[in-house]
């Protein structure tokens, strides 16, 4: 015969569901997502390492920046995302505009990451530094007629130079920044001057300029160090030589890769914690193996391929400008012809 | 051709919209109803693009009023011009050659032709471009021959480049409906016109050729809209065109409202154009008395054996050969360094959502094509031209929209399940692959809708006319008697949906789940950091996937 079950019995049970329910509970904070800009291979080894360390499982999704933020405005409140990771300093910056980022304070994250390459309001951190930079053909070009980005625009670079397209936003952020230096007039007579020294119609990426300037189409060219790196890492041959300009005024321009909390986060301690290990030197040092692209944190040294590079001043100015004059810069370029 | 009846429209009940042929029957009604729902679901995202009319974006307009737009819609008005002529000579010669006549190979070609359509236009774009431009293998043997100022090459970049390219990778659509066309005409048609006193040339031009206007138009608007709706062909030329501006406001001036009003002139553009060419056809009638299949091929005999041969050969090879084998050389290259076990799950993935994605998205073309069989008025005809305008959207624009759309009706749902149940959940439909198959649905339609469509066109209406004196209606009419006759345009629509499904990318990168990757989405992720070589290996595995349904069309065909 069977017996109802006690109050005591009632109550064990009822104990038993709740702290099942705290268990896969906590089990769902122990969880954190991100949107990412940074592609799968340039940014899942450091998602491996925080979870060995933490426990805490980075659950992740690529996508191009613009379609990451229609997402998150789309979603709103109920957003599944808690870090927003971009290639770019611009599309932080549009993010923090739209309101889709907290600001959030940790003492580690200011003592790891300079100012220059934060928002303000922490709503924005950068996590890895990328240097806009000259490359040349050494059969070609004696260094000492290289200066500036500024000496680009000067007539004696006619039929000698090769650019990316204006629609790649590392273009975008360098003349947003020449914006901020010099004002739109004098800036859109550097663009004007660049577009009239092209030697061939703006190209599709940064490693075909490159080759471009290998097999001597035009002399010289702008782009990301950290493509430098790759195309000389498959091809030691090649006759190119990377150049640091505007070392006496300005310094080099350089972008982020960084990220930032979702203003709709549900882990949001998870995600400040992310954006901690990430800016440590475990993953600093990652993002400085990867792709040879800068640690943000200056007490993490580049690659010792980047190191050869030589050291070189950098831009001081604030990664905010890149966002807040992007519009600028690109309406600019398309006045300038710079297609 | 011949006149058909105008219908009757205007004030009179409903089932007056039916065409004469068919006997007033209220069920019948279920068609036209269904129709209607399915173009208001798939208008969805597509209103939420129009919508953003309503948000002000003056700024972004006078910007390009004032520097580029004037030379954005000359630019994109001669890169459409150039490929959707040209697809059209390349496809619908090619289909002529291989239905019509029998030459060396004939078999091989017609399949192989179709093959061009399995690799993503702008993977093409960047191997030919890469192969031809000034750093590539080509020119630099030729500089190494005739020195460093050998020049008379060139530079592929621009207009040229994107319109050849383009025109080769887009011509299968045209070359897959148009030979369809020729063959269900059989060679009677072609008979009938010799015995007319009309050359070989002169059937072909003034019978063949106007009798399978529908498929080839069809096949053309397919055309027209993926080079409108294309960015990533155009950006590997840096070829400027609307399309460039809509991203451009978009990523660069960060104005998706900028962004969505520059798509939906597009849209307007592509729907003036459907109505005008539908106008245009209304009164004609493509369909032959009794359906036959060309059994007996015209053999080609002396240098007309070679021409044919050669002429396939060139564009097979420059279309397709050519990269493919770049990619190869690549995809050998890095198979030791990068292949793992996901590769299965990218394959199994891709296939899972390109099958189930052409069952529905099959489906539901058959319904649209059928509603419209039996409803010949406009409200009908221009509900399913609408539910087939996804095609014409830059896949972003529209992934946006769809994206959208979901959000808000899973949110609905979850204050309803909030409301009754107190339980507070999470999307449920968003991040599902139900969401990517619909989201599938409102960008292929077209695709589907196409090839099926103009398949119905050659089933005479006296064949409905008789099965309705047999007693057959409804389901088992379609069934019975249109479905076996519409098998060639269900195969074409089923292969061409198959492999655009597994190429797209906007739509899968923004609805997929969590971890669920796809060929296409990793090749976006290797091209999108310039990883090219890398690229190679799951564009050879699309490659090879895409062979599958092409593979079973051509039996399906042959036969």
């Amino acid at each position: 015969m069977t017996s109802l079950p006690s109050t005591k019995q009632v109550l064990q049970i009822l104990l038993l569901c709740l702290s099942l329910g705290f268990i896969s509970n906590s089990l769902h904070a122990q969880e954190v997502v991100v949107y990412s800009a940074r592609i799968e291979q340039l940014i899942k080894p450091m998602f491996d390492a925080f979870t060995a360390e933490t426990g805490i499982k980075v659950k992740f999704t690529t996508d191009k920046e613009g379609a990451l933020l229609a997402r998150l405005q789309a979603e709103g409140k109920r957003t599944p995302a808690d870090v927003l990771i971009t290639s770019d300093a611009g599309n932080l910056w549009e993010a923090a505009r739209a309101g889709l980022l907290k600001s959030i304070s940790s003492p580690i994250l200011e003592a790891n990451i300079p100012v220059q390459l934060r928002d303000p309001q922490g709503q924005w951190y950068g996590l890895s530094v990328r240097a806009r930079t000259l490359v040349y053909n050494k059969e070609k070009v004696d260094p000492s007629e290289l200066s500036t980005y500024e000496d680009l625009a000067d007539p004696k670079w006619k039929g000698r130079l090769c650019l990316r397209s204006s629609k790649k936003v590392y273009n975008q952020s360098l003349v947003a920044m020449m914006i901020a230096e010099h004002g739109e007039a004098k800036t859109e007579q550097i663009v004007k001057g660049w577009v009239a020294n092209l030697a061939t119609e703006p190209l599709s990426d940064d490693t075909k300029a490159m080759e471009y300037v290998a097999a001597g189409r035009c002399d010289v060219t702008l782009v990301n160090s950290y493509y430098y790196g790759r195309l000389i890492e498959t091809n030691p041959n090649l006759p190119l030589v990377i150049y640091w300009p505007n070392q006496e005024n300005g310094g080099v321009h350089i972008n982020i890769s960084g990220a930032g909390v979702t203003q709709h986060s549900k882990h949001e301690t998870a995600a400040v914690k992310l954006l901690e290990f990430l800016s440590s030197e475990k993953a600093q040092n990652l993002f400085a193996d990867i792709n040879f692209e800068f640690p943000a944190n200056p007490q993490i040294k580049p690659s010792p391929v980047v190191m050869s590079w030589g050291n070189f001043k950098k831009s001081s100015m604030n990664m905010i400008k890149a966002g807040e004059l992007q519009a600028a810069a690109v309406k600019l370029m398309d006045r300038a012809g710079y297609r | 051709m011949s006149n058909e009846q105008p219908d009757n429209l205007g004030t009179k009940p409903l089932t007056s919209h039916l065409h004469p042929a068919y006997k007033l029957n209220d069920s019948v009604n279920f068609w036209r109803l269904a129709s209607f729902f399915i173009a208001g679901i798939v208008l969805i995202p597509i209103i939420v693009v129009i919508f953003s009319i309503f948000t002000p974006a003056d700024d972004v307009w006078h910007h390009l009023v004032e520097t580029t737009l004037l030379s954005l819609l000359l630019n994109t008005f001669w890169l459409c011009l150039g490929v959707v002529l040209g697809a059209i000579i390349i496809g619908t010669s090619l289909a002529w050659l291989t239905a019509i006549y029998d030459f060396p190979g004939r078999k091989f070609f017609s399949w192989a032709l179709l093959l061009p359509m399995a690799i993503p236009a702008y993977v093409t774009a960047f191997v030919v471009l890469g192969l031809f431009d000034y750093t590539g293998p080509i020119q630099t043997h030729f500089r190494s021959w005739f020195g460093a100022d050998f020049n008379w090459i060139p530079d592929f970049y621009g207009r040229s480049g994107a319109i050849l390219v383009m025109m080769l990778a887009f011509y299968p659509y045209i070359y897959l409906l148009a030979r369809n066309a020729f063959i269900t005409q059989g060679k009677r048609l072609i008979e009938a016109a010799q015995s007319l006193g009309l050359s070989r040339k002169q059937g072909f031009f003034k019978v063949a050729l106007p009798m399978a206007r529908p498929w080839i138009v069809g096949g053309a608007m397919l055309t027209l809209m993926e080079t409108l709706a294309d960015f990533g062909t155009v950006s590997v030329f840096n070829y400027d065109t609307f399309t460039t501006a809509i991203y451009k406001a978009w990523f660069s001036l960060f104005s998706l409202s900028a962004a969505s009003q520059l798509a939906s002139l597009l849209i307007v553009l592509v729907f003036i154009i459907i109505i005008v060419e539908q106008q245009l056809r209304a009164r004609m009638r493509f369909a032959e008395s009794k359906s036959s299949r060309t059994r007996y091929r015209i053999p080609l005999l002396g240098w007309k054996r070679l021409a044919a041969c050669t002429y396939a050969s060139l564009i097979l090879f420059v279309a397709f050969i050519l990269p493919c084998s770049q990619l190869l050389i690549w995809a050998i290259d890095e198979i030791n360094k990068n292949i793992d076990l996901r590769y299965i799950e990218f394959l199994i993935h891709s296939l899972t959502l390109s099958t189930i994605a052409t069952l529905i998205i099959g489906s539901i073309a058959i319904l649209l094509v059928y509603a419209t069989r039996l409803y010949s008025d406009n409200a009908t005809h221009i509900a399913v031209r609408i539910a087939t305008l996804g095609y014409a959207l830059p896949g972003a624009v529209l992934a946006v929209g769809i994206f959208v759309s979901l959000t808000w009706i899973d949110t609905q749902l979850n204050q309803i399940i909030l409301m009754l149940f107190d339980i507070e959940t999470g999307f449920l439909i968003q991040g599902t692959i139900a969401a990517m198959l619909a989201a599938y649905l409102v960008r292929f339609l077209a695709v589907g809708h196409y090839p099926i469509d103009s398949a119905m066109q050659r089933v005479t209406r006296s064949i409905d006319e008789a099965a309705r004196g047999f007693g057959l209606t409804g389901w088992s009419l379609l069934s019975r008697i249109h479905l076996p006759i519409l098998s060639s345009g269900v195969f074409t629509a089923a292969t061409l949906v198959f492999v655009d499904v597994m190429k797209e990318m906007p739509i899968t990168l923004m609805t997929r789940p969590f971890g669920w990757d796809t060929l296409a989405v990793r090749i976006f992720t290797l091209t999108s950091e310039g990883a090219w070589t890398q690229a190679a290996l799951p564009a050879i595995a699309l490659v090879l996937a895409g062979l599958i349904p092409i593979i079973l069309l051509m039996r399906q065909t042959e036969q």
